[in-house]
C-alpha cells in the first residue's frame, strides 16, 4: 500500500492530528501532532489492512542552529524532531512517522519535552526511547523506567543537542 | 626397605621413619613429574586437536621445557589475595586439596609389590581419601570472597560427591570378582595374556568399565564435567581468585588425580603391570620381585602400568578439547539416573555371572 | 496506558534460599564485549536478567554530524566490527540513496562477492565463539582458521584484515587484484568439508543439544515485537530477509541471483544442501535453531560468491571508484536498511544542503536483538545465560557504537 493510501485511510479518523506530509520524498512521511502519536500507532499496529508490527528505529533530530549568522539563514524554527519508521511484514509496505516537539518544555532549558511512549505498542520503542531520552533529552510519558542506556546514570545534559557543551570534567577525569 | 635399614640402624622407628620419608620424596618427585609432562602432554594433544602445534620452541623442537618454565613463572608472580578473602582458609585449600590427591599415590600399586602402602583394604582408602579432595575446592571457593568461586565450589561439592556413589560401585565389581580389596591382588590376579584382564571377564565388566571412566573424568572435574572451572561461564569458578604458586599447587592435584583415577582403572579392569602378551613370563622374567629377574620382570611391568595411566590422561585430554561443557543439572542427571542404575545392574550382572560361570567367588 | 505489555513477573518457585545479585561482566569471558548482565538468582536459578550497555559507546552519531559521508566511512567499520564489509555497504547505499546514484553491473556483482564473503566470516565468529561459550574449545579454534583465509582474502583487496573500509559512497576504493577470483574460489572448494566437520562437533553433538535445544526460546510475535531481525527473527521461523524483501536499492543488488531464504516453512528448512536432521528436542524459536539458521546461511552465502563470480567475470566495463570527497549532498533524509549477518542494519542521513550532514543515525541488530534478552531469560539456570547471549550474536560495538 503507498503512503498516500495509508494517508487516505487514516485521514477521516485522524485527521485533525495530521499535520503535514511529504509523498515525493525518498522515504515519504506523515507528520503527526504530539497528542495524536500514541492512538495512532495503536491504530496502525492494530488495523489489519495496515497492520505496522515492526517499529526500526526512533530517531531525535535536533534542529537548532548555534551558530548564530548561519541560523538567520535557515528556513524552519527551533524544534526538535521524531522520526519513527514503521514496517509491516504481513503486508510489506512501509511508512515513516514524524513529530515536531519543542525544544525544551515550556521552553525552559533544561526541561526535556514531553511525548507519550509508544513501548506499550511495541515494546522495540522500550530501549530505542531510552535512547533518544538518553542522548537528545526527550522525557516519555508512560515509558516503564526512563533512564540512561548508553551514558552512565549520572551524566548531565543531552549530547546529541547542537547546543551540547561536555563537562569539563567527570568524576575527576578530565574531558577536554 | 624397612628390614634393610633396621639391619643398620637398630630400633625399628628410625627405619620406618626414615622408609617412610624416602617412599614420599619418591612418590612426590612421581607427582610432580606426572604433573609436568601431563601439562606438556595437553598442550601438545589440545594444539593436534585444533590443527596447530602447541609449544615447538622452549627446550628444542618439541617445547618439552614449557613446564618448568610455566612454573617458574608462576613461582615469580605476585601473591594476591582479595580483600575481602577469608586469609587462612584462602592460604590452606590448595594444600589441601593437593595433600589429598597425593595421599591417593601412596596405595596405588605401580607394579607386583611396588607399592609404598600395601593395604588389604587398598580400593576402599583410595575411594574415601579421593573424596577428601573436595574439601580443598569448596574451602577455596568459599575463602576468595567472590560470588563466582562460591558457584564453582558450591557446583563442585554437588558433582564430585554425588559422582562417589557410582564410581564406589563401578569399583565393587572387580574387588567382587577377586574376592579381596588388596589392589596388588587385583593386578596379579590379572596376569598373563590380555583376555585374562578384567575387561575382558564378562559382558558386564566391559561396560563397567566405561562407567568407570565417565565416574572418574566427572570426579577429577574435566571436561565435559568441569562446570567448577567453566571458564566461559564463572571466569574460572573456584579457581578465578588463585593465581602464581597456589594456582599451581590446585592444578598439580587436579593432573596427579587424573593419573590416580587413570591408573586405578588400568589396574581394575586392564590388568594393571601386566602387558597384553606376557613377555616377561615367556623371557624368564617372572617370579618373586625380590630376586634379580622378578625385579626385572617387574621393571617391565612397571612401565606397562605407566603406559596404561598416561594413555587414560591422553583420552581425557582429548574428551576435553572434543566436547562441550555439561550443565550442572545434567551432570546431576546423568550421575543419579544413568550412572548409578547403569552400575547397580551391572554389579548385579556381574554377581551372577561370577557364580553361575566361574563357580563362586574368589576364582 | 501500558495496555499491550504484561508487567514484569519474577518467576516464584516453593523453595527458596537467599537471593543472589550478580555481575556477569563487563569483563567476562562469554558476554562477546564490555556487556554487564546483572542477574538476580536463587541458587542456580536466574529470576531476573538486566542487561547494561554503553562502555562502548563512542558517540559515532555525533561524529558523522563533523564529517562528510566519505571521511565518515572509517567509523562504520567500527561499529559491528565483524563484519565491517557490510557496515561499509549500508553507509555506501544510503548515502548512495540520497545522492540518487546507482553502481556499475560489475560494482554491483563485486559488492555482493565481498559482503556474503564477509557475512560468511561473520557466521564463522558467532558459532566458533558460541562454541567457545560452552565449553567446546576445538570448533573456536577451526572456525577461525578458517576465518584467517578470508582474512587474507580481504587483505589482498583492500590492504585491512578488520576495519576495510573498502566500499565507498560511489563504488569500492579499488578493483580486485589478479588471481584473486581464483584463490577465492579455492577457498570455497576446501571450505565446504570443514561445514561438515563444525556439523560434526556441533550441530550433531549430544552435549550441544543439550546445552541448546529448548533453551532461550523466542516466539515469532515477541520477536517482531522486540524489534529481533536477521537470523535471530529467522530461527523464529519468521520468513523474512532484506535481500529479497528490503528497499529496492538493496534489493536490485541480488537481482539475478538464486538463492533461499533460510528459515523454517512446516518444520523443514531449505534442503539443497545436506544437513544434518533438526534433533526432536529443538523448539522453533530455541538457541538452537537461531544458530543452525546461521550454519545453512554460510552455504547459501558460498552460492551466492560462487554466481556472483561467475558474472562479475562475464560482466563488461570498470568497477566504480569512490565518489567525490567534498560533493555538496542534496537537501533530504534517507534511511536504508541492509541484511547485515547479525540482523537489518539501518543508516540515517539528514542532510542541509552541505558537505556535512546534519545528522547521522545507525540503527542496529543487536541492539534489538539484546533487548529481548531479559524475556529470554526468565527461569533459566545461571549456565543457560550464555549459551542464549551467544545464539543472539551479539557485537557491542553496533550496539553501543
Amino acid at each position: 500500500m503507498k503512503v498516500q493510501d495509508i494517508h487516505a485511510r487514516l485521514a477521516d479518523r485522524f485527521g485533525p492530528w495530521l499535520v503535514a506530509q511529504d509523498f515525493e520524498a525518498l522515504d515519504p512521511w506523515i507528520e503527526v501532532k504530539p497528542e495524536g502519536l500514541l492512538e495512532l500507532c495503536r491504530h496502525l499496529r492494530r488495523e489489519p489492512e495496515l497492520s505496522f508490527d515492526l517499529l526500526n528505529c526512533i530517531t531525535a533530530v535536533d534542529y537548532f542552529q548555534p551558530d548564530p549568522k548561519k541560523a538567520a539563514q535557515v528556513e524552519w524554527q527551533p524544534h526538535l524532531e521524531l522520526i519513527y519508521h514503521l514496517w509491516s511484514l504481513a503486508h510489506r509496505h512501509r511508512l515513516v512517522l514524524k513529530v515536531r516537539l519543542p525544544r525544551w518544555r515550556d521552553d525552559q532549558p533544561g526541561q526535556p519535552p514531553e511525548v507519550a511512549s509508544v513501548s506499550g505498542v511495541w515494546n522495540t520503542a522500550d530501549w530505542h526511547e531510552r535512547e533518544v531520552f538518553d542522548l537528545s533529552g526527550v522525557r516519555f510519558v508512560g515509558h516503564r523506567e526512563l533512564r540512561r542506556i548508553l551514558c552512565p546514570e549520572d551524566w548531565v545534559g543531552y549530547p546529541l543537542r547542537k547546543d551540547y557543551e561536555m563537562p569539563a570534567e567527570y568524576h575527576g577525569i578530565p574531558s577536554r | 626397605m624397612t628390614e634393610l635399614l633396621t639391619y643398620f640402624l637398630g630400633p625399628i622407628w628410625p627405619a620406618y621413619t626414615i622408609a617412610a620419608l624416602v617412599q614420599c620424596a619418591l612418590l612426590l618427585v612421581v607427582a610432580l613429574c606426572s604433573a609436568a609432562v601431563f601439562i606438556w602432554l595437553e598442550r601438545k594433544v589440545s594444539a593436534r586437536i585444533q590443527d596447530r602445534l602447541g609449544p615447538t620452541r622452549v627446550g628444542g623442537r618439541f617445547g618439552w621445557l614449557q613446564p618448568p618454565a610455566d612454573g617458574l613463572k608462576l613461582l615469580c608472580k605476585e601473591d594476591i589475595i582479595p580483600a575481602a578473602a577469608d586469609r587462612p582458609l584462602f592460604r590452606v585449600a590448595p594444600y589441601v586439596s593437593f595433600c589429598a590427591t597425593f595421599c591417593l599415590f601412596l596405595a596405588l600399586p605401580f607394579a607386583n609389590g611396588w607399592v609404598a602402602l600395601q593395604l588389604n583394604a587398598g580400593a576402599f582408602f583410595l575411594l574415601a581419601v579421593a573424596g577428601l579432595e573436595v574439601f580443598g575446592v569448596i574451602l577455596g571457593g568459599y575463602a576468595s570472597g567472590s560470588k563466582w568461586s562460591l558457584y564453582g565450589a558450591m557446583r563442585e561439592a554437588a558433582q564430585v560427591v554425588s559422582y562417589e556413589i557410582p564410581l564406589g560401585l563401578c569399583v565393587v565389581i572387580p574387588v567382587l570378582i577377586t574376592g579381596s580389596m588388596d589392589l596388588v591382588e587385583i593386578g596379579n590376579r590379572q596376569a598373563g595374556w590380555f583376555y585374562h584382564w578384567y575387561i575382558f571377564h564378562d559382558p558386564f565388566m566391559f561396560c563397567t568399565f566405561w562407567i568407570y571412566a565417565t565416574c572418574a573424568v566427572a570426579s577429577t572435574n574435566r571436561a565435559p564435567f568441569d562446570l567448577p572451572e567453566a571458564e566461559s561461564e564463572l571466569v574460572a569458578g573456584f579457581l578465578t581468585e588463585y593465581s602464581g604458586f597456589r594456582w599451581v599447587i590446585f592444578f598439580m592435584a587436579e593432573y596427579a588425580a587424573m593419573f590416580v583415577v587413570s591408573g586405578l582403572g588400568s589396574v581394575l579392569f586392564l590388568g594393571g603391570w601386566n602387558g597384553p602378551i606376557p613377555v616377561a613370563s615367556l623371557v624368564g622374567l617372572s617370579g618373586d620381585p625380590s630376586t634379580v629377574a622378578g625385579w626385572l620382570g617387574n621393571l617391565l611391568g612397571l612401565a606397562n602400568f605407566i603406559f596404561k595411566a598416561v594413555f587414560g590422561v591422553t583420552c581425557m585430554i582429548w574428551l576435553r578439547w572434543t566436547l562441550p561443557r555439561l550443565r550442572i543439572d545434567q551432570v546431576m542427571t546423568t550421575c543419579l539416573k544413568y550412572c548409578v542404575p547403569l552400575a547397580s545392574i551391572m554389579l548385579a550382572g556381574a554377581m551372577l555371572w561370577t557364580f553361575l560361570f566361574s563357580g563362586g567367588v574368589g576364582r | 496506558m501500558m495496555s499491550d505489555r504484561p508487567a514484569s513477573e519474577i518467576v516464584d518457585f516453593d523453595v527458596h534460599t537467599d537471593e543472589m545479585l550478580i555481575n556477569m561482566g563487563p569483563q567476562h569471558p562469554s558476554t562477546h564485549g564490555v556487556l554487564r548482565v546483572a542477574l538476580r538468582t536463587d541458587g542456580e536459578v536466574v529470576t531476573e536478567v538486566t542487561p547494561h550497555i554503553g562502555y562502548l559507546h563512542r558517540s559515532a552519531e555525533k561524529i558523522g554530524e563533523n564529517l562528510t559521508p566519505r571521511q565518515f566511512l572509517p567509523y562504520t567499520d567500527r561499529l559491528d566490527y565483524l563484519a565491517g564489509m557490510n557496515m561499509n555497504l549500508g553507509w555506501a547505499l544510503c548515502v548512495e540513496k540520497l545522492l540518487g546514484q546507482r553502481v556499475s553491473e560489475k560494482t554491483r556483482h563485486l559488492r555482493i562477492i565481498i559482503t556474503e564473503l564477509s557475512r560468511i566470516a561473520s557466521h564463522l565468529v558467532a558459532a566458533g565463539c558460541y562454541g567457545l561459550d560452552l565449553g567446546s574449545f576445538t570448533p573456536f579454534m577451526w572456525t577461525f582458521r578458517e576465518r584467517e583465509k578470508i582474512l587474507n582474502l580481504f587483505e589482498e583487496v583492500c590492504g585491512a584484515r578488520l576495519t576495510y573500509s573498502y566500499i565507498t559512497v560511489g563504488g569500492v576504493t579499488a578493483d580486485l587484484p589478479s588471481g584473486w577470483l581464483g584463490r577465492c574460489e579455492a577457498f570455497l572448494d576446501q571450505f565446504e568439508p570443514v561445514i561438515d566437520d563444525l556439523h560434526a562437533l556441533l550441530t550433531n553433538n549430544a552435549i550441544f543439544i543439550h546445552r541448546t535445544a529448548g533453551i532461550g526460546v523466542l516466539e515469532p510475535a515477541m520477536a517482531i515485537d522486540y524489534g529481533c531481525t536477521g537470523p535471530v527473527l529467522r530461527g523464529s521461523g519468521v520468513d523474512w530477509d532484506l535481500r529479497r524483501d528490503g528497499e529496492p536499492i538493496f534489493t536490485d543488488m541480488y537481482e539475478g541471483y538464486t538463492w533461499r531464504v533460510i528459515a523454517s516453512t512446516g518444520g523443514q528448512y531449505p534442503q539443497d544442501h545436506p544437513y544434518p536432521p533438526v534433533p526432536p528436542e529443538a523448539v522453533l524459536g530455541d538457541s538452537w535453531h537461531r544458530y543452525f539458521v546461521r550454519m545453512l546461511e554460510v552455504v547459501q552465502s558460498m552460492y551466492l560468491i560462487r554466481q556472483a563470480m561467475e558474472k562479475y567475470s562475464r560482466a563488461g566495463g570498470v568497477v566504480d571508484g569512490p565518489a567525490q570527497v567534498k560533493a555538496k549532498l542534496p537537501k533530504g533524509e534517507a534511511y536504508l536498511e541492509t541484511e547485515a549477518p547479525k540482523g537489518q542494519m539501518g543508516f540515517m542521513i539528514i542532510s542541509d544542503g552541505t558537505p556535512v550532514p546534519w545528522r547521522v543515525r545507525i540503527r542496529s541488530s543487536s541492539f534489538c536483538n539484546l533487548s529481548v534478552l531479559p524475556e529470554l531469560c526468565r527461569g533459566v539456570l545461571v549456565a543457560d545465560v550464555p549459551s542464549i547471549v551467544g545464539s543472539l550474536d551479539l557485537v557491542l560495538g553496533e550496539i553501543d557504537r
